[in-house]
């Protein structure tokens, strides 16, 4: 498929279970470990889609998509925060800085494949 | 549940991560007061929040049901709601302690302690139930995967067999594509739940002059049929429903069965309701940190790798023996003068700097920061102040100081019990000080720096100082120093490293019966490292360790016997110095004893101990190299002092027996082998024979105290 993902996660076992999933159903994976580092990244670099988690140190998952939907080269990127908060009130937060959908920890490798191939 | 092993073994880093998410925590929670600001509450939230995610994704639902407790707990204190008192620290320092628990237990496939988890639970409870105005927490099942607000009201319908299809009438928001909501997607998602027809409203588009490229102007009207659980059309739609106007209507049910319509539009007004009750708990604070904060060294991720000491070893052996290479070549090199071999040297400069360099960064890959061990301390002197109900506050400096993993590792022990020291002996109680003109509380500070090629680690208080009567008094009276002998104030604060000797008047639980200086102090050596304590009777002691920065390099002095080169570490080297006869005398037994300035030191000759033949057998012109171990000394006789260099230390352990006096090998530049001296073997070893000898012919019931006391004063010497 070939497709990049650029997968946020403060938590380096939420970062290689996603990244395990994601490449062994054949995608490209980029790591970040905070919102800064993702920003960092994401100046330089595309991605076919990005996945944060929202509670980080230095930047949220909030934040980084705010910031990441202000790039030129991101504007039309989708974006799914991973968040154990279920609440339409968190949701709502997502939506409004940008983001393009959600996934409700925990979730399981075959949740995380459905709800990305949703996307892209 | 049961991982599959590539989960499973993703689930390790979990376990990894946990404990250093709960080391963060408590060292969070202990420099938690009333004045701290948000961002360091935040950061213990996080490390319980990534906990709790982390452990129901791997599906460790009990870690992450407690997990959510501590959780809720720690968010209401970072949002304001719950006050932040001492007994609510405590109560989550022990949920850590718990936490901690539950993640070896589970790591181990043990059961966990259910005793201990409802009690610690039912504490949070209480602490929750306290009226803040905001409703105790959910059931933990429940909680650690709350359903969806909006749901529960409509399970009647979801699984109604009278359902043949729904009709959705979907009409999104005009920015539904920017945010890269794809309809066409969902659309492709809904047709495999069942057949669709689907009816595009262009009536909302404008003329082309005032389109907006990016903006969705169409509606839709849906009509899917099949059994599909409402669950399913919510999860497609999930996404996009705020805002949004979504309506579904199922078909094929009777006029008197379930509600005809559910709107999602009231939804909404359900937030706005809920909304000020807790004000922007999950909103991004305003922009990043502040770009002023300062970083936090404890909590702060530098970014690292995990990497087995095994590899590493290999690459640090890998390296030594290019090190090796490279000094047999600037040997070949000596001899070569003309011009026309410049180059060569020339290279060989270059390849020793190289190589050195190398060596540095690949030593680093095994430095860890001092911290590590120093984190445990706030905590340990936390529980312990309160137990000996004294008030001490704990400072760290030089947390980033790097030393070798293994040091590190052998260190914190000593380091531990030498806090617990000066917490239950060293430290006044309140009163005790104020009745002193000191301040009531006491300071305990853990310092480390850099210092040549040491670390240096004090521990230091200022609380009553060695009383040094009292040490002296128990010396004699446990016959450690003769009655007769008189000793500087120095030699007697070093009396506490003696075997068998306590001050503490009366066995604590603290710091236990007294055993541990002598243990600290033969720990500290068996790590090549010395230590000191010095103490001024009512201001406090300070506690010196210094140790190799690491175990795979040492800096050695090259010493020759015959035609034998040995190396002697330079760390236990004191001074050395040229022998003449009427220095040395003969004790009763074989004895020889050479007298340095006021006192004698036991003598040994490295031929008679090796094996081999000197230049000559009379002592006399030989040099005398005084050597020191766990406060002894003796003088080492050798024929001649070659060079100082650092030499890569090889085990033989994996060739030989351990051989006495001998601590391991090196290759010399000219490809020799020299032998590494063990000076703490030798000094023992001759302590032991003398022993022997003493105790036959003078019937002593000290035996070697003489010479023990009278190296310990030359201990401070370094």
């Amino acid at each position: 498929m070939g497709k990049r993902i650029l997968a946020v996660d403060d938590s380096a076992s939420m970062r290689q279970m996603v990244l395990f999933t994601l490449q062994a159903a054949g995608y490209e994976v980029a790591q970040a470990g905070d919102g800064i580092e993702a920003l960092n990244w994401a100046r330089t670099s595309t991605a076919d889609l990005v996945l944060t988690d929202v509670h980080m140190p230095r930047m949220d998952g909030i934040t980084l998509v705010r910031e990441l939907r202000a790039l030129d080269h991101y504007k039309l990127v989708p974006m799914l925060v991973l968040t154990t908060e279920s609440s339409q009130e968190r949701k709502a937060d997502g939506k409004r800085a940008g983001a393009t959908g959600w996934i409700v920890k925990p979730f399981n490798p075959a949740q995380l494949l459905a709800t990305v191939a949703r996307v892209i | 549940m049961t991982l599959d092993p590539e989960m499973a073994e993703i689930a390790k880093v979990f376990f990894q991560e946990s404990r250093e998410g709960l080391d963060s925590m408590e060292a969070g929670l202990l420099s938690l007061n009333a004045a701290t600001n948000r961002e360091d509450i935040d950061s213990i939230f996080r490390a319980a929040h990534s906990m709790k995610g982390g452990a129901a994704t791997f599906g460790f639902t009990e870690v992450a049901a407690f997990t959510h407790r501590v959780e809720t707990l720690l968010d209401e204190m970072r949002t304001g709601v719950r006050p932040i008192t001492a007994d609510a620290i405590q109560t989550l320092l022990q949920c850590c302690d718990c936490m901690r628990e539950m993640i070896a237990a589970t790591e181990a496939e043990q059961p966990l302690d259910q005793g201990r988890i409802a009690g610690l639970d039912s504490d949070i409870t209480h602490i929750l139930g306290e009226p803040a105005g905001v409703p105790p927490g959910a059931p933990p099942s429940a909680a650690s995967r709350a359903a969806p607000l909006a749901v529960s009201t409509q399970e009647a319908i979801d699984d109604d067999p009278q359902v043949k299809g729904w009709r959705i009438d979907f009409a999104p928001v005009a920015d539904l594509l920017r945010l890269r909501n794809e309809p066409a997607r969902m659309f492709a998602e809904l047709e495999r739940l069942g057949a669709i027809v689907t009816q595009a409203d262009v009536s909302r588009i404008p003329s082309l002059d005032m389109l907006d490229p990016e903006a969705c102007y169409l509606s839709w009207r849906i009509d899917i049929t099949g059994q599909i659980p409402r669950r399913a059309l919510d999860d497609i739609f999930d996404w996009v429903d705020a805002g949004c106007r979504l309506e579904f209507t199922p078909i094929g049910v009777s006029p008197a069965g379930a509600p005809a319509k559910v709107d999602s539009q009231a939804q909404p007004a359900n937030i706005a309701a809920q909304g000020p009750s807790r004000p922007e708990r999950e909103a991004p604070p305003p922009g990043a940190p502040p770009p002023g904060a300062a970083p936090h060294k404890t909590t702060g991720d530098p970014g690292s790798i995990r990497v087995s000491t095994k590899k590493l070893d290999n690459i640090i052996n890998l390296v030594g023996e290019l090190l090796i290479t490279q000094s047999m070549l600037s040997g070949c090199a000596e001899g070569i003068n003309q011009g026309g071999f410049d180059r060569l040297r020339q290279g060989l400069t270059q390849l020793a700097r190289n190589t050195r360099e190398l060596q540095e960064s690949v030593m680093q890959i095994r430095m860890l920061p001092i911290s590590s061990a120093f984190n445990r301390f706030p905590r340990i002197v936390h529980e312990l102040s309160r137990k000996l109900g004294k008030k001490v506050e704990i400072r760290l400096t030089g947390e980033g100081t790097e030393l070798d993993k293994t040091v590190l590792e052998k260190i914190s022990d000593p380091l531990v019990h030498l806090v617990r020291n000066a917490l239950d002996h060293g430290l006044e109680t309140p009163e005790q000080r104020l009745a002193g003109g000191k301040q009531e509380t006491g300071t305990l500070e853990l310092a480390a720096a850099h210092e040549g090629g040491n670390i240096i680690i004090e521990v230091r208080d200022d609380g009553a100082g060695l009383n040094k009567a009292r040490i002296l008094k128990r010396a004699r009276e446990r016959g450690l120093v003769p009655v007769d002998q008189e000793l500087t104030d120095e030699q007697i604060d070093n009396l506490i490293f003696m075997p068998g000797f306590s001050t503490a008047e009366q066995v604590s639980d603290v710091s236990g019966r007294g055993v541990g200086m002598d243990v600290v102090r033969r720990n500290i050596n068996d790590l090549g490292g010395n230590v000191q304590i010095l103490s001024k009777e009512g201001q406090g002691s300070t506690i010196r360790i210094r140790l190799p920065l690491t175990l795979a390099i040492l800096d050695g002095q090259l010493v020759r016997v015959g035609k034998e080169v040995y190396v002697i570490s330079l760390l236990s080297i004191v001074e050395t110095i040229q022998v003449t006869r009427d220095r040395l005398n003969t004790l009763v037994g074989r004895t020889e004893v050479f007298r340095l300035r006021d006192e004698f030191l036991p003598v040994l000759k490295l031929w008679d101990q090796f094996g081999v033949e000197p230049d000559s057998r009379s002592a006399e012109g030989s040099l005398l190299v005084v050597v020191e171990a766990e406060g002894m000394r003796v003088g080492v006789l050798v024929d001649d002092l070659l060079a100082q260099q650092q030499v890569v230390i090889k085990s033989l352990e994996s060739n030989f027996k351990p051989v006495p006096g001998i601590a391991g090998a090196t290759i010399l530049g000219d490809g020799t082998v020299a032998l590494i001296i063990d000076v703490a073997d030798l000094i023992h070893a001759v302590f032991e024979r003398e022993r022997g000898a003493l105790g036959r012919n003078m019937g002593a019931g000290l035996p070697g105290a003489r010479h023990r006391v009278s190296g310990t004063s030359l201990g401070m010497a370094s």
